[in-house]
């Protein structure tokens, strides 16, 4: 009974820290549509920014916790929401995420240069001391922590619902051009709420610390509890939110006491906010159907069948000619830069195509792997039935959210990466849990492919191969409707066409490709490892997708290359690995606005040369050039790009 | 003649490359209501998004009791006297009445005044004080939107389409209040598809097509010599 009792109230102190970072999630959200998914990192930087005031620079415990709370948070707070988040409450929910990741990201490698990997403690407040009640030890941080989220919850009920600059922040989610004919100020308000939401943050970050420790990612993933604990509430309502902390943190608590703690299901318990999580998505009602915008995303042309061909054998060619010199080490740099380029392409289609953005992409390549690996047919047919595994999990990820929108989705694919990381591929069917596999390579047609050469051309073709399928789709029938369903949906239900079911099989598309990229992958690797699948590679790979363009087969090649760059330069430079995250991030933060990316600025010159020179290229015939307004064409072979970078 | 509460000077507005406002000359009178009447597509909602600080001129100037505010923001105006209320229902529809009440004090009333004023004239807002005003009727919020132009005494009043999807007898009714405010000495510059209703409360008429002011004058005049551009035979 005793140990039931400890348990509980050690729940019932995660569940107040989590009460804490969750209100500030919620009122973030709530008053500017911007979901804040750097909300854990933020308070991830905050934790290390007190650690070191109150323990290398040596200030007084109380004077750090004022300075870091009512002072650096705050001011944090209002400089991302006046630099970074503004204006993107109207913008679809794929732009306003995507530059979030990006500052979760940019913060997580910040956090690594400025406070490079060491051993760092924290203590909790008052030492050791504590008082007994009904047998069960309270130590004084547990009090104050569940003191501190009880404060919380007053304060900002009394701010949102008894004050008038509480009521705006309100007023300025339902109409915030409305609030400046009233003569509010719809920025001063939402910067204000964005500096309570970090300093909620960081204070929930500082409790928990000495708890989980001083550690990145734990940290930052703690916006997944936060987040679970807000979907209680819809994002919305903030008493529904601090009873979903309070039965999320006992929830945990209980299942580190009663689960078995080793075996097949010890994972069991590093998953629960995310299997929380997922419970209540499924609960949730139907979410009403948005309808479009007039602003809408204006993507970059399609090329047309003809043209994506020739720029193919073109690209094949300009392949063949840069690979067949290359060392073996930069030619599985090629055949990496090609897999993660046959991701992003599973991104072209689902997020520059269909508008919904997946935070597991590469999860879903690492199902692709483990499939291929432990189906244990090197073959052609092996990999496809890789793909098609991956496809499967993929739709049954989109299933629970069938009814709900874009944010939801995204937010579901975070949560099942975190379970895949910590539950699945740690079992004996995936990784199990010494996290290493060894492929055997593809054999086509009898024919294994021993030369790497051969087998990087192999995987350069099937790049282009999906993304000729890809360019095919959007051209049809099933593109028409992918781009009026990111468009306006409430536009497409009138037509009467079923989103549900075309979201689900988008999502298990896209999957699919993943899928494949990872079995093509694991094939050339033939030793894979779980860590190159988590969660935490999943999201520089949708920031760079973006950065380059997300609505192009182009941007995907330039793309695939950046990502293979990143840990190349990384571990040329150790000392600048967070920096080479911290730049990712930030610069998806600063062009994360604009999904057709760095691509579309090369579509641009391409047009303006071609539209100099074009008349003396005799390769593509005059009704192969898009007119001028559909906007620029590509005139320089695009595929051709992975090859260039690896020569260097 | 003393200065004019609102003068707009040649102001050419555009959307992107298309520019709607082409050149608009318009006074308002201190004290006097005037009705901007034209067909569709004319400018009107433009001009008054112009006036109140929403949309920013290419060229031009707009002078709001002889002070030239041009590229002054909507929050600063409003706090000068401006009161606009725009088209469809201007309420907050997630606040409850009493909450949409006490945000009308940015204007610079303070909040029990507020109240006072708008339970005086529409006693079934006091009723609803509680109740969230996107669950009111269209009436009841056109009343609670009303409320501003009410208790905040501005030195001007913009409606845009007061009327909008709303039973007659009720648009009577809000043209009623109108006068009264106009009673009071507040100008007023209200754009109005039921040209009759605006005419027989206003003192001035102007009509709007294409961009420009074409026409101004007394009611009577306007509804005589215009009726046909009006009716969008112009457009």
């Amino acid at each position: 009974m005793t140990s039931l009792l400890a348990f509980t109230v050690l729940g019932l102190f995660t569940g107040a820290a989590y009460s804490i970072a969750a209100s500030g999630l919620v009122l973030t959200y709530a008053t500017t549509r911007v979901f804040n998914i750097a909300h854990g990192a933020m308070g991830m930087v905050m934790a290390f920014t007190f650690w070191d005031l109150a323990y290398r620079q040596g200030i007084p415990t109380p004077v750090a916790l004022f300075l870091v709370l009512f002072v650096i948070a705050p001011a944090m707070g209002w400089f991302v929401q006046r630099v970074m988040m503004r204006g993107l409450g109207e913008a679809p929910v794929s732009v306003s995420l995507v530059v979030s990741v990006g500052l979760f990201v940019g913060l997580i490698g910040l956090a690594q240069q400025v406070w490079p990997p060491a051993a760092r403690t924290v203590q909790p407040f008052f030492g050791e001391a504590s008082i007994s009640i009904f047998g069960v030890v309270v130590t004084a941080h547990q009090l104050i922590t569940i003191g501190l989220a009880a404060v919380v919850a007053g304060m900002l009920y009394l701010l949102l619902n008894r004050t008038r600059i509480g009521t705006a922040m309100r007023a300025s989610v339902d109409n915030h051009q409305l609030l400046q004919l009233y003569g509010g100020n719809p920025e001063r308000v939402a910067a204000l709420s964005w500096a309570i939401g970090a300093s909620l943050a960081a204070l929930a970050g500082i409790l928990l610390t000495p708890v989980i420790g001083l550690d990145y990612f734990e940290l930052t993933l703690l916006v997944i509890n936060a987040y679970a604990a807000a979907m209680l509430g819809r994002l919305k309502s903030l008493p529904m939110t601090f009873v979903g902390a309070m039965s999320l943190g006992v929830l945990q608590s209980y299942a580190v006491a009663y689960l078995p703690s080793s075996g097949q299901l010890a994972g069991l318990r590093a998953v629960v906010p995310a299997i929380f999580l997922m419970v209540i998505i499924i609960a949730l009602p139907q979410a009403q159907l948005r309808i479009g915008q007039v602003k809408g995303l204006v993507s970059v042309p399609v090329p047309s069948l003809r043209r994506s061909l020739l720029t193919a054998v073109g690209a094949v060619f300009l392949a063949l000619a840069v690979t067949v010199g290359l060392s073996d080490a930069n030619l599985l740099l090629a055949g990496t830069a090609a897999t993660y380029a046959i991701v992003m392409l599973s991104l072209v289609l689902l997020t520059g195509y269909g508008g919904h953005l997946s935070l597991s992409q590469f999860t879903f390549a690492g199902v692709g792997a483990v499939a291929y690996i432990q189906l244990g047919s090197a073959n052609l047919f092996g990999v496809f039935m890789a793909a098609v595994i991956a496809a499967l999990v993929g739709a049954l990820v989109a299933l629970p959210v069938l009814r709900l929108t874009g944010l939801y989705l995204a937010l579901s694919t975070l949560a099942f990466a975190v379970v895949m990381d910590k539950l699945v591929f740690q079992a004996d069917f995936a990784f199990s849990t010494d996290g290493f596999l060894e492929a055997e390579r593809l054999s086509v047609l009898g024919v294994v492919i021993t030369n790497d050469t051969s087998y990087v051309m192999l995987m350069i073709l099937a790049f282009l191969a999906v993304g000729i399928t890809v360019l095919a789709v959007r051209r049809g029938p099933v593109g028409r409707i992918l781009i009026a369903m990111r468009d306006s949906p409430a536009a497409c239900g009138t037509l009467g066409l079923d989103q549900r079911w075309f979201r689900v099989a988008l999502f298990g598309a896209s999957a699919g490709i993943a899928g494949l990229a990872g079995a093509l992958f694991a094939s050339m690797r033939g030793t894979i490892a779980a860590a190159e699948f988590n969660v935490l590679a999943s999201l520089p790979l949708l920031l760079i997708a973006v950065v380059c363009g997300v609505t192009s087969v182009t941007g995907a090649a330039f793309g695939g290359i950046l990502l293979m760059l990143m840990p190349v330069v990384s571990s040329s430079n150790p000392g600048l690995a967070g920096l080479v995250f911290a730049v990712v991030g930030f610069g998806a933060v600063a062009l994360g606005r604009n999904p057709n990316g760095l691509a579309s600025l090369g579509f641009l010159a391409g047009r303006k040369v071609w539209g100099r020179y074009g008349d003396r290229l005799p390769i593509w015939t005059a009704e192969d050039v898009p007119p001028a307004q559909t906007g620029p064409s590509q005139t320089d072979p695009p595929q051709a790009r992975p090859e260039e970078v690896t020569t260097r | 003649m003393s200065v004019p509460i609102l003068e707009v000077v040649d102001v050419h507005a555009a959307y992107g490359r298309i520019e709607v406002l082409r050149g608009v000359d318009l006074r308002v009178p201190r004290g006097s209501v005037m009705a901007l009447l034209g067909p569709n597509g004319g400018g009107k909602s433009t001009l008054l998004k112009v006036i109140s600080g929403q949309m920013e001129v290419t060229s031009g100037d707009v002078h709001l009791g002889g002070v030239n505010v041009s590229g002054a923001k909507p929050a600063e105006l409003a706090r000068l006297g401006l009161c606009t209320i725009p088209e469809g229902r201007s309420v907050f529809p997630n606040l409850t009445v009493e909450e949409n009440l006490l945000l009308m004090s940015y204007a610079g009333v303070p909040a029990e005044q507020v109240l006072e004023t708008a339970f005086g004239y529409f006693p079934r807002l006091e009723q609803r004080r509680d109740q969230l005003a996107g669950t009111m009727s269209g009436g009841e919020q056109q009343m609670l939107a009303m409320s501003r132009a009410l208790a905040s005494d501005p030195a001007l009043l913009l409606l845009d389409e007061l009327s909008m999807g709303l039973a007659p007898l009720i648009v009577e009714e809000l043209y009623e209040t109108v006068g009264q405010i106009a009673q009071s000495g507040v100008s007023i510059l209200c754009i109005e598809q039921f040209a009759k209703t605006a005419l027989a409360v206003s003192d001035y008429a102007a009509v709007m097509v294409g961009g420009r002011v074409i026409a101004s004058g007394e009611p009577d005049e306007i509804n005589e010599s215009m009726a046909d551009v009006m009716l969008g035979g112009a457009a």
